[in-house]
Order: C-alpha cells, then structure tokens, then sequence
C-alpha cells in the first residue's frame, strides 16, 4: 500500500510503536519503512538508542530503554518520518518536525491530520524549539489520545487543503 | 593558448569533490562553470540529504554546495572560471570555451568532465504551452530567485526529483494538484511520498498526461489512466484545471563532450542513456580524461561527490603524483559507493554498471 499510495498500512504503523506503557516515558516512533541509506538518526542520536543493521542501508531499530524521547533524531532525520509520542493521562504528547511557515506558537490550536491528510482532531502547540543547525522546527503537540496511531502532523486553521 | 595540468569541466557535486581531491597538490587546475556560480544542482536543494557523514547527510543540498565551495574557493593552485560554456574538447587536448562574448583556448595534460544531466521531456499535445515547466526551471525560478511560477501546480513523475519538487512547492505556499505516475508504484524514497501524503497531495498512479490545453498559457490538464502496459484507457481521462505544469520523468546525462573525444561509450537505459566506460579510477578510454558524477550515470548527489572523489585521486595518479594515501582513499570511496547503492534504489544502477562492464561488476 506504501508504494502504491504512499500511505503505511495500519499494521507497519503499529510495528513502529513500542507498548503503551513503555509510552508513559516518551519515545521515538522511528515510521521509516524502506531500505535506503541513510543513517542520521543513528549518528545523531546522544545515546545510542537506534540502531541500523548493514551499515547505513538497514532500517532503523529503537531501543527503548536506552531512548529518552529528547527528540534529536526528529529533526537530524532527512525523511522527517520521525516523531517522540508520549502517553499523559488520556492526550498523547508528540514532538514533530515542521518545516512550513509560519510556524506554530505556544499555545495554538491548530488541525491534527492523519498519513491521509485528512483533519482528524484539534491540536494544542505546547512547544517550538529550534536547534541552531536546523531550519526544522521541533514542534510538541498534545492531542487526544485516541488519535495516537492515526496522528501524522499538523495544519494552521487558515490554510486551506 | 592557456595551458593547466587538469580542467574540471563542472562545478557540481562530482567537479567540486574532484577540484577538492586537488586542492593544495602539485598541479595547477581549472574549474569551469557555465552557470554564474558554484555548486550545480545542489544549490536549489532545500531538503535534508540522506547518506552518511561521508555525504554530509543531514545537511540540506545548498549548504552542502556551501561546504564544497569553501573548501576549495581560496586555493592557490585553483583557478575558477563562472559563466562560461564550454563549446568544445579536442583530442589534441585543447578545451575551447566562450566567457562574456570573449573565446579562449585552453590545454591541458587531464581533463576531469562533471557535467551532470539535463532533463527528460514527455510528448503530449500542446507540451510547449507557456506555463508547462521542467523541474529543475521551477527549482530555479523558486529556491534561486525567489520566485513561484503559480499558485497551483500538477506535478508529473513521482521519482524523487518530483516528489522534492512538489515538496519545495507546498513549503513556498503554492498548491500542488496532484502527481501523476505512469507507473503503479511510487517511483521515489516513500519518506518524499508519505510527506506529501500526510498533506493531503493526491497521487494519480497508472496516469499519463493526455494533452494541456489553453489559448496563450497553460489553463488545463486532461490526464488519462494507463493499463499495467502503460496503454491509454480511452474513456478513463479526467481534466484538471491548473495554469502551471510541472515534468519531473528523469535526467539522460550530459555527455556529448565525451562523445568528441570518441572514447568508449555504450548506451545503457539503467543509467540514463549514453555513457562512458570507466576503470576504477573513474578514467574513461582516453587515459586522459576521467568523468564523475551523473555524466557516467544517473544518481544522487552523495555517489556524485564519492565519484568526484576518486576521479581527482585518478588524475593525480595519473599525472604521477599520487595522494600519499592513493590506495587506502581510493578504496573508501569505492566502499562508501558500493554503501549508497546498497539498497532497491540501488539496484538498477548496478545493473546499468554491470551491462556497462568495468570495475563495479561483482
């Protein structure tokens, strides 16, 4: 369906995410599904956390305990198929990179959408960091947790499909 | 007549790691480029790369050009000559250019051709419609001169080229329609893909453009599903209403120079059509000249600069004086190469290689 579409199907989505109660700390939901060369995440990541098989060319594998969610692979990820979810009460936390202006503000409420782009729910921007090497945006969102597989980014109000 | 060691013909990717190998070396180069500055296509390149550190992955493609350009920008033994089009390669080793209406003659023990790709065109009624554009233009136009060419766009070919393209159009503010794919598989990486997708970017797949229509400009596109053989369907075409068009269906490389010094070529489809036969020191038939980057076969930018890489250290060998670490380099870059083509997307291109013969045959 991936290549068709460009759409994972639900069951790789799921594979990609650790168990709900591992995501009661936050943790990278490493979403590459393909084979390419590329190892950023790997490189960039302060401990060791992902692992990548076969040099550069293998997909990414996370190795929750050693991951503390700080989301430095969010942004060093050239794909940007890399989010940090967490689980608080009943929202969901997710650090996301952004690369569209404007950027989000503190305190927004801006669309959630899901892999389809479709508007899915209401996001709450709670946090918008920059690493100085970086033009992405590391954007923390809180979104209803009922929404923690389907989540993929997020839309301003004005901006019109 | 002006006489140098080496010519670089190029100052992409491949020619600034080639200019870069030579840099601070015993031998005196030029560098030329046609365009107005260094860098080739890396310099409308907004995105992230993929590689390694090697490729200076995670750097987004104009500060990698940034990289390079510094690197060999203040180097005594290199001479850097911008605007100016190469016209001719002699087999008496004379290079013939033209720079702001004045023509020079140079000479040269070596000659290192960069000079990359240019794109594929599709045939469709009315392809010539003002407003019907090639990617690299619209790159160009956006990431170079700030400028968009409309509001809406209709993308053709979902390789990575298109799916970037269509990315930088939705960073800029414009509306990409859609992308139309003739085959039933997204061509490119599907992290490009999934970006656009979670945007809402619909994919045409098993689709063609049938014909554009307008009366001065571009006003619309009828586009027409295809069978798994890429027939046309008669009755199942659709039209789009957009004022601008975007073709992103692949690059041929830009060897024509190659072809006046009649070395050793052979057309090979996986590579992107006519290119020339290299030993492991990305030396072509004519021991004198040596070819990098997508001129000996279309690829990314990170195989580019691996390939400029090990054509300087051929050269340098070549005109005996090698790197002091000719051997340990040459067979890192040849590792790093063999890494970056590891992988699905790297398949076709180890196939065009190995119908091409030369050292990357297994």
């Amino acid at each position: 369906m991936l290549n068709k579409t460009g759409v994972p199907d639900q069951n790789l989505v799921l594979s990609k995410f650790p168990s709900k109660e591992t995501l009661l700390k936050p943790k990278a939901i490493l979403e590459c599904y393909e084979a390419i060369p590329c190892n950023p995440c790997a490189t960039s990541c302060p401990f060791d956390a992902i692992v990548i098989e076969d040099g550069i060319t293998g997909i990414p594998s996370l190795i929750a305990d050693k991951c503390t969610g700080c989301g430095q692979c969010v942004i060093a990820c050239p794909g940007l198929s890399i989010t940090v979810a967490q689980l608080i009460d009943k929202k969901a936390l997710f650090k996301i990179p952004y690369e569209f202006s404007p950027y989000p503000q503190k305190g927004e409420i801006w669309h959630g959408l899901n892999r389809h782009g479709d508007i899915i729910c209401e996001t709450q921007i709670k946090h918008v960091s920059f690493n100085k090497n970086s033009k992405t945006a590391l954007v923390t969102v809180i979104i209803d947790q009922t929404h923690l597989y389907d989540f993929a980014t997020i839309r301003p109000y004005e901006r019109q499909k | 007549m002006i006489y140098k060691d080496v010519i670089i013909i190029g100052g992409g990717p491949a020619g600034l790691c080639a200019a870069k190998m030579l840099a601070d070396q015993d031998v005196s180069v030029l560098l030329v480029d046609r365009d107005h500055h260094l860098g080739g296509q890396l310099v409308k390149q907004t995105h992230k790369f993929f590689g390694s550190e090697k490729q200076y992955a995670k750097n987004r493609g104009f500060e990698i050009a940034n990289i390079l350009i510094n690197d060999i920008i203040d180097k005594p033994n290199i001479e850097i000559m911008l605007g100016a089009f190469v016209i001719g390669l002699y087999k008496d080793h004379v290079m013939s250019l033209v720079k702001d209406d004045e023509y020079y003659k140079f000479k040269a023990k070596a000659f290192i051709i960069a000079t990359g790709a240019s794109e594929k065109s599709l045939a469709f009624e009315n392809n010539d419609l003002p407003g019907i554009y090639g990617a690299g233009a619209i790159q160009t136009l956006m990431n170079v001169y700030g400028i968009i060419p409309e509001d809406e766009v209709l993308m053709v070919g979902s390789g990575n080229i298109g799916l970037i393209v269509s990315y930088q159009l939705l960073q800029a503010g414009v509306k990409v329609k859609g992308i139309v794919e003739a085959a039933s598989s997204i061509g490119g990486y599907k992290v490009h893909a999934t970006k656009l997708k979670r945007l809402g970017v619909p994919f045409y797949m098993q689709h063609t453009i049938k014909r554009a229509l307008g009366k001065d400009s571009l006003e619309a596109v009828e586009i027409v599903k295809l069978t798994d053989d890429f027939q046309e369907i008669e009755n199942e075409t659709k039209m789009i209403e957009v004022k601008a068009l975007c073709v992103a269906v692949g690059l041929s490389p830009l060897s024509q120079l190659l072809g006046m010094m009649e070395v050793n070529m052979k057309y090979i489809k996986e590579l992107g059509g006519l290119v020339p036969v290299l030993n492991h020191l990305n030396q072509t038939s004519n021991p004198n000249i040596f070819a990098c980057g997508d001129v000996g076969g279309i690829e990314e930018a990170s195989s580019a600069m691996m390939e400029g890489y090990i054509a300087g250290l051929g050269v340098l060998k070549h005109l005996e004086c090698p790197h002091p670490c000719h051997d340990q380099l040459i067979e890192m870059y040849h590792r790093e190469l063999e890494l970056l083509r590891n992988s699905n997307y790297g398949e076709k291109t180890k196939a065009g290689l190995k119908k091409l013969g030369g050292p990357y045959v297994e």
